[in-house]
């Protein structure tokens, strides 16, 4: 049977399963919604901000596992989405997103509406299309997905011109696809893994370090296996967090520019580092130099043969899934007669916990006024450990992150690679639609928040009972931590005056708004806000101004370089 | 070190802007580029020039095969293998210039292809270093105006760049 290019885009989603398609309509796409106005096969989530929508999708993706979809028009839909695309980019999160275009009769004629989404979007996708002709339209959304779902994942652009909407052809969707251009290694190289495996049981100072390869191949159980097998220190880097259990003490904390003094100091001494889908990123190794300084042999292990060896040199790459990597690795230490020599593992222990007893997060409890630190321990408790998270970017993400021991994969969720803010409440929104019953709480501060504020009207048309923990400083408090440390005190643009009232912000579209000011009330609030499961709870925190992000390694700096309390 | 990679891609609009698009955003230089199509009309062949470190090398290497459009990335430098480049060059023929031209184009094996009262226009085929050499040995003040094709290369023997 013949479709018009509008019917087609909605059988290849409901063919992929999508259960939310996110979007903001727009002359370029109208024929696409009235086909989505005819159908109840997936749900259509109205946005308010098409960075919103694509950021919604990538909360979903995270939070789920499939890949997220979003839908926005030609043009300004289009250049909205761009900082939700280059967000899912810099963090390999699989998208496809299907953006209006003019009609191609009229491509490069500078149309109302018009942008070349292709050519813009092209440096932040893992790929994308300009679809030209219907009849190209159902497999190239089948490669869409494919590509944005396999390998590395991330997101896929599909641009369809209005009139390639309106034209018929006949419909199949392809059930498989092969590209001769795109065959990631998915299985590890034997000998590599074996060398690996010698190295590794061989080591008198290990150090495991994993990243958000970990979450992305589903590999959390597998590293898991590993780690207590192997009884080696484990850290992660703040895409990885809740790979491996938080509160396990074989789990040193987060490392890099904000991570523990422990984590740090563990992997500039080691003696083998095995890096398992991390990419050595300058927020995690600082100066690379500087991490020369202390000889190690590294093993790194990522789907990505780009990731490997970019940033330090490597002793053993393997590339491949890290899942099907670790299963092969646990086969052979579970079989080997070598065993790691117990006494140099104890020694090493033994510093590790030295480093440890530092306790480089301590924070002053006695304060009459709100510790930032504490909200989220607070959080932590009521939520029996067992929210989803999201977070904005800046100080508020770095204690969420130090101070909420995730001990599952896919319930932190924050702007990692990109540092997006005004990511948290609308990835909150997919997170909350992924996971309809759970509790998700968004932690955010009072810049990023009012970045993408206006979503708190899609929570409403929607019933999402998102938590919203905003701890207000009254400042960009990053950006102020830095002039304090880096520039002299002077606090130039940081101080955010003529903040609205956020509880009534938050009751006049609908929800519950709180302000808390004093520590005694923080976990009252808390427990008020969780206990009303079917309403948005706005907790607007009034936290200490001066509060910094310990430790802290400056920009430039080695790993063993950091700030401390 | 002077690196020329060969590359095929599919042969589909765009594919070229994503190559330049990866120079250019990751600061790689380019010495230059030329692109093609092939026997194979769904792919098209690239030879970039490239000067860096090998650690450098090995990530364009790997940025490349990255691209979902491209099929095969080889280094043609890590083998044996023969590098061309086409020029026009368009000179000055008046007076003693004339005969002078005539000869240089004689020397470096190239051929008038385009004669006017005064001027000459010579193609002249060759590695980079013949081409530079020959602009070189014309005096200056010669030369009117110059274009080439950037290099192309194939690797020597019964090695083959396909899919």
């Amino acid at each position: 049977m013949e479709l018009t290019g509008a019917e087609i885009v909605v059988r290849c989603l409901q063919e992929e399963g999508v259960e939310f398609l996110f979007g903001y309509p727009g002359g370029a796409v109208l024929n696409i919604y009235d086909e989505i106005y005819k159908q109840n096969v997936f749900k259509h989530v109205l946005v308010r901000h098409e960075q919103a929508a694509v950021h919604a999708a990538d909360g979903y993706s995270r939070a789920s596992g499939r890949t997220g979809v979003a839908l926005v028009t030609s043009g300004p839909g289009a250049t909205n989405a761009v900082t939700g695309i280059a967000t899912a980019y810099m963090d390999s999160v699989p998208l496809v997103v299907i953006t209006g275009q003019v009609s191609v009769p009229a491509i490069g004629l500078d149309a109302f509406q018009e942008v070349d989404t292709v050519g813009i979007t092209r440096p932040c996708v893992k790929h994308n299309f300009l679809v030209k002709d219907v009849k190209d339209l159902a497999a190239t959304l089948k490669k869409a997905f494919y590509i944005a779902s396999t390998g590395r994942p991330g997101p896929v652009v599909v641009d369809v011109p209005k009139d390639v909407t309106m034209h018929k052809t006949e419909f199949s969707y392809p059930k498989e696809i092969s590209l001769r251009s795109y065959n990631p290694v998915i299985k590890g190289h034997d000998g590599q893994i074996k060398k690996a495996v010698q190295m590794i049981l061989g080591a008198k100072r290990p150090m495991i370090y994993t990243g958000g390869g970990v979450i992305l191949s589903n590999a959390a159980e597998v590293l898991n296996k590993l780690v207590r097998q192997l009884g080696y220190p484990c850290t992660s880097t703040l895409m990885g967090l809740g790979g491996y259990p938080s509160p396990d003490p074989l789990f040193l904390g987060m490392l890099g520019m904000h991570g523990t003094f422990e984590a740090n100091m563990a992997m500039q001494h080691c003696d083998v580092l095995v890096a398992i889908g991390a990419r050595f990123d300058d927020r995690v190794i600082g100066n690379p130099e500087h991490f020369y300084q202390e000889g190690r042999q590294i093993i790194h292990i990522d789907i990505d043969p780009a990731s490997i060896a970019k940033r330090v040199k490597v002793d053993v790459p393997i590339v491949g899934d890290v899942g099907e990597v670790l299963r092969e690795m646990l086969k052979l230490i579970q079989a080997s007669h070598e065993k790691p020599e117990p006494a140099a593992l104890k020694t090493w222990w033994t510093q590790i916990e030295l480093w440890r007893s530092r306790n480089c997060l301590k924070y002053d409890t006695s304060s009459l006024l709100i510790k930032p630190q504490y909200v989220v321990e607070k959080l932590y408790e009521v939520t029996e450990g067992k929210a989803f998270v999201t977070s904005d970017v800046g100080q508020h993400q770095m204690w969420a992150a130090q101070f909420y021991p995730f001990d599952q994969p896919r319930r932190w969720i924050n702007s990692g690679g990109l540092g997006t803010m005004g990511f948290g409440l609308p990835s909150a929104m997919g997170v909350q639609f992924a996971h309809p019953d759970a509790a998700v709480a968004c932690i955010t501060g009072e810049g990023s928040i009012q970045m993408n504020i206006q979503e708190l009207s899609t929570c409403k048309q929607f019933n999402l009972p998102l938590k919203i923990i905003l701890l207000n400083n009254r400042y960009l408090g990053m950006v102020r931590q830095w002039q304090e440390f880096f520039y002299g005190n002077r606090y130039s643009e940081s101080y955010m005056d003529a903040l609205p009232d956020f509880a009534k912000l938050a009751e006049s579209y609908g929800h519950i708004g709180m302000r808390i000011d004093k520590p005694g009330d923080v976990e009252g609030a808390l427990k008020e806000a969780f206990a009303l499961k079917e309403r948005l709870v706005f907790l607007d925190f009034q936290t200490d101004q001066s509060e910094n992000v310990y430790p802290m390694i400056p920009g430039g700096k080695g790993l063993s370089e950091m700030i401390l309390v | 070190m002077r690196h020329i990679i060969s590359l095929l891609m599919e042969n589909e609009s765009g594919a070229l802007s994503r190559v330049a698009g990866l120079f250019s955003a990751r600061g790689y230089n380019i010495e230059s580029l030329n692109v093609a199509p092939t026997e194979d009309e769904t792919l098209s062949r690239m030879t970039i020039v490239t000067r860096d470190s090998d650690e450098v090398v090995e990530q364009i290497m790997k940025q490349l095969n990255k691209l979902v459009d491209v099929v095969k990335v080889v280094d043609l430098s890590e083998g044996l293998h023969i590098e061309r480049e086409m020029m026009l060059v368009k000179v000055k023929a008046e007076g003693i210039w004339r005969e002078e031209m005539k000869r240089m184009a004689d020397i470096f094996r190239g051929r008038i292809i385009g004669v006017t009262e005064n001027t000459y226009i010579i193609e002249l085929t060759g590695a980079v270093s013949k081409l530079d050499a020959f602009l070189e040995a014309l005096e200056t003040g010669a030369i009117i105006e110059t274009v080439r094709t950037g290099t192309s290369g194939i690797g020597r023997g019964d090695w083959v760049l396909k899919v």
